[in-house]
């Protein structure tokens, strides 16, 4: 509720406008790149409209964020301005959670419906109609349909590479929490260590989860076209690695914003919100780790 | 640092900006909510053309106007455009000018992502638009968009409409987050939360909803693009992976969406029947207990949409169960309303009416919801003109007329003038005659085997066709006299007193009408 004080209303800004054109650009750039493409037809002015659009983007991110910073460390925004991006950001992770849990719903039901309705349990016996011989498996390493999704030779085991990267993140979630502490109690060297330790934790992270899909399309065919399995597996896997780049660039730029002398031990709330969202990827992980890897 | 303060200062001293960027940079609550009511406004009568452009089709048997493939085009964009073009904007355009008003706040919590939530909805329907102008058409698989009908054998254009739905949901996730942030955070001091009025705790449930389910909206059609443009097979058995697949977690979105749409329509009710009943609202705690049951119930009902795929038999049976328990809280609130105006001093403003419209026909939509929601009796109505009468009784006189009601009594807040009220009787009157001759044909229509989404029918349902096109097309005319009142409102009229309406309460009226620029600089004390 709020306390008996006047507000802070933001004077008119460019940002959200130019933030709408260049992600329309950007997005309608991808879209007819991909039309045009599968069309056999020029993707170049495609191409030139999702760079143009992209660079907007980068833009608008420097501009806007700039704008908010400068805002904030010039105290202009009291408590009350807090909460609101703490709720902001709170809510927004929530929203995450539900586009992960639509991939997640995805997997479950390939995994205890799909695949064994079309193996023919339950009195349905779907693939004695469609594919005769169809044996269903988890992993599935043979598709109904080979001729049209070749199965993988193997999957990924989750006790090589996918424990080591679980080692990693989840170190990686109490070196940030260290560095929350160190920030706290105002020890700006200890603080740029941990964080910096953070950082070198998700950029291992980011290179061992490109080895791994190296490794998966150069040797072992799991592929975004070999069957549900790779379809839910690179999906999963390549969204979680999506958001754990955008965290590790929020963790970069708190790194240069500390560097610049920006936070303190009272008000840090960029800081914050980019260790929240760390976490969050963290937890994922861990989701897929057990219902991707292990199970 | 000084350029940022002195800008700051000067926010409080001025009124809007002059010209176009006064829109365009906007951070004012009451511009973004004017600019969403228009956009809806246009999208509206877009969409509306096309309504039309399907009931001239089937005016008689045969093919008359157009082909089939542009027929399904038509219903496909129609439906699209308005439930994310007309109605969710409309709520929300009544979110950003009615809550901070309610609650005593100076603007929304998160200004700027406001005004880009609001500008992301234009980008989003120019790029879903343009898809009619592509080389194989626009979308042509219903406002659904099941697989395989929009992945193996859509048209090109599909990826387009997939990156268009991604912008609307940007745009009301950050739409609903601001909402939470501003109830949570912005209330005047005093404001406990089982004070807050109806409309404003429907708006808090409603963007929750909208945070849970429109980043699953992102998920499916993500799949779609994969399996469109890079080979993933979720939605292609012969990989597999399984076409019923799309169907859940789209309707894990679809269910609670039309939730979304009619939420924000049951709080502003809940402040116009008691205003011109000239009582208090009956069961106010009831209400807001009713309104969480259904949002929580709306989680866990998806697969009625889905009956005659091949669920499962216990899942029929739980689905269909727990369908039928959403009437309970929805017949609390029927009921709710319905005592408010028991021995109340009633009178009939176009607002009342509107309302009271809601009252009857919502509840004859809910009913036939009820029956849909049987599932062997679902065998029958599936897929055919009886659930497009449904979802016409839940949406048009259900949450369209919610969005005249509140825009008739609020109206005066926003102009500053009392629109005619014998124009908005006129316009009542019109759409009800002209909604009713539409729709309700369509329930026998569909009772008697008349398949949805077809461009031809077999000639015994000829004359509840042309009836039906009949009230179409006094429905569809009806809505230019609404612009007409608005624009006559905007332009002049009898001057509007900060409280036009001697039985309403609430913060909104204790400012002047038209409210200035900024209100609540200051939080006002709530008793």
């Amino acid at each position: 509720m709020a306390t008996n004080q006047t507000y802070y209303v933001p004077e008119q800004s460019k940002w959200p406008i130019i933030a709408t054109v260049g992600l329309g650009l950007t997005l309608y750039g991808v879209a007819s790149i991909m039309v045009n493409g599968s069309q056999g037809e020029s993707t170049a002015g495609s191409w030139a409209l999702f760079w143009i659009g992209a660079l907007i983007m980068a833009y608008m991110l420097f501009g806007w964020f700039g704008n908010v910073i400068r805002e904030s460390r010039a105290g202009l925004y009291s408590p009350q301005m807090d909460r609101s991006f703490r709720w902001g950001m709170s809510w927004f992770i929530f929203s995450e959670v539900m586009f992960f849990a639509a991939f997640f719903g995805a997997l479950f039901y390939a995994r205890v419906f799909a695949v064994p309705w079309l193996g023919g349990e339950g009195d349905r016996g779907s693939s004695n109609m469609l594919w005769e011989g169809f044996q269903a498996t988890w992993p599935l390493l043979n598709n109904p349909d080979p001729q049209a999704y070749p199965a993988p030779k193997d999957i990924i085991g989750p006790w090589g590479l996918p424990l080591i990267n679980t080692v990693l993140l989840v170190t990686s979630s109490f070196t940030v929490t260290v560095a929350h502490h160190a920030l706290k109690a105002d020890n700006r060297k200890k603080l740029k260590i941990w964080l910096a330790a953070t950082i070198v934790l998700a950029l291992a992270f980011l290179v061992l989860q490109g080895e791994e899909y190296v490794h998966a399309y150069q040797e072992l065919d799991l592929t975004l076209q070999s069957g549900i399995y790779g379809s839910t597996f690179f999906m999963l896997t390549g969204f979680h690695g999506a958001h754990v780049m955008l965290g590790t660039l929020m963790l970069i730029i708190m790194l240069v914003r500390i560097q610049k002398g920006h936070f303190s031990a009272e008000k840090h709330f960029g800081f914050e919100a980019a260790s929240w969202y760390w976490h969050f990827v963290d937890v994922v992980w861990l989701g897929l780790f057990v219902f991707v890897y292990v199970l | 640092m000084s350029a940022v303060a002195d800008t700051h200062a000067q926010a409080h001293h001025h009124g809007p900006a002059s010209g176009i960027t006064r829109w365009l940079f906007t951070t004012n609550h009451k511009d973004i909510g004017t600019m969403y009511l228009v956009f809806s406004f246009t999208m509206f009568l877009l969409g509306g053309t096309m309504a039309m452009v399907i009931r001239a089709e089937l005016f008689q048997p045969g093919l008359q106007i157009v082909q089939p493939e542009f027929f399904n085009q038509m219903t496909t964009m129609h439906g699209l455009i308005m439930v994310f073009g007309a109605v969710m904007p409309a709520f929300v355009g009544l979110a950003n000018w009615m809550l901070p008003l309610m609650i005593g706040a100076p603007d929304m919590a998160l200004p700027r992502m406001n005004n880009w939530s609001f500008w992301l909805l234009p980008c989003a329907f120019l790029i879903l638009v343009s898809t009619l102008f592509m080389s194989g058409g626009a979308p042509n698989f219903g406002w659904t968009f099941y697989a395989p009908l929009s992945t193996t054998y859509g048209p090109p254009s599909t990826t387009f409409f997939i990156f268009a739905v991604h912008i609307m949901g940007i745009s009301s996730i950050m739409g609903a987050i601001n909402v939470i942030a501003t109830i949570l955070n912005l209330r005047a001091p005093g404001m406990t939360l089982m004070k807050m009025p109806l409309f404003v705790w429907t708006w808090l449930i409603t963007a929750f909803l909208l945070i849970a389910v429109m980043p699953v909206l992102a998920g499916v059609v993500t799949m779609m693009l994969m399996d469109i443009n890079f080979g993933t097979s979720f939605f292609d058995a012969s990989g597999g992976g399984d076409p019923v697949l799309f169907q859940h977690v789209f309707w894990f979105f679809g269910h609670p969406e039309v939730y979304i749409m009619i939420l924000p329509a049951f709080g502003a009710v809940s402040h116009i029947i008691p205003a011109f009943s000239r009582k208090r609202l009956f069961g106010y705690a009831s209400m807001v207990y009713a309104v969480g049951a259904i949002a929580l119930l709306s989680f866990i009902v998806w697969a009625h949409h889905m009956f005659t795929v091949g669920v499962p038999i216990a899942g029929q049976l739980f689905f269909m169960y727990a369908t039928m328990l959403i009437a309970v809280p929805t017949g609390v609130k029927v009921f709710n309303w319905v005592a408010t105006m028991f021995r109340g001093s009633l009178t009939f403003e176009a607002p009342m009416l509107f309302a009271v419209a809601f009252v009857i026909l919502f509840t004859i939509g809910g009913f036939s919801g009820l029956m849909l929601a049987i599932a062997p009796a679902d065998f029958q109505y599936h897929d055919t003109y009886f659930v497009v009468a449904h979802f016409h009784y839940v949406l048009v006189p259900g949450a369209i007329f919610g969005i005249f009601a509140s825009a008739y009594f609020w109206l005066p807040k926003w102009t500053g003038h009392m629109y005619d009220e014998t124009l908005a009787k006129t316009h009542f009157w019109l759409s009800f005659i002209g909604m009713n001759l539409a729709f309700f044909p369509m329930h026998f229509l569909g009772l008697a085997g008349m398949p949805r989404r077809i461009p031809d029918y077999a000639l015994q349902f000829a004359d509840f066709n042309m009836v039906s096109s009949i009230g179409a097309f006094m429905f569809g005319a009806t809505q230019l006299l609404f612009l007409a009142i608005v624009i006559k409102c905007v332009r002049g009229g009898e001057k509007a007193a900060a409280k036009p309406w001697e039985g309403a309460e609430g913060l909104e009226w204790t400012v002047p009408s038209p409210a200035p620029y900024h209100t609540f600089a200051t939080p006002p004390e709530v008793k």
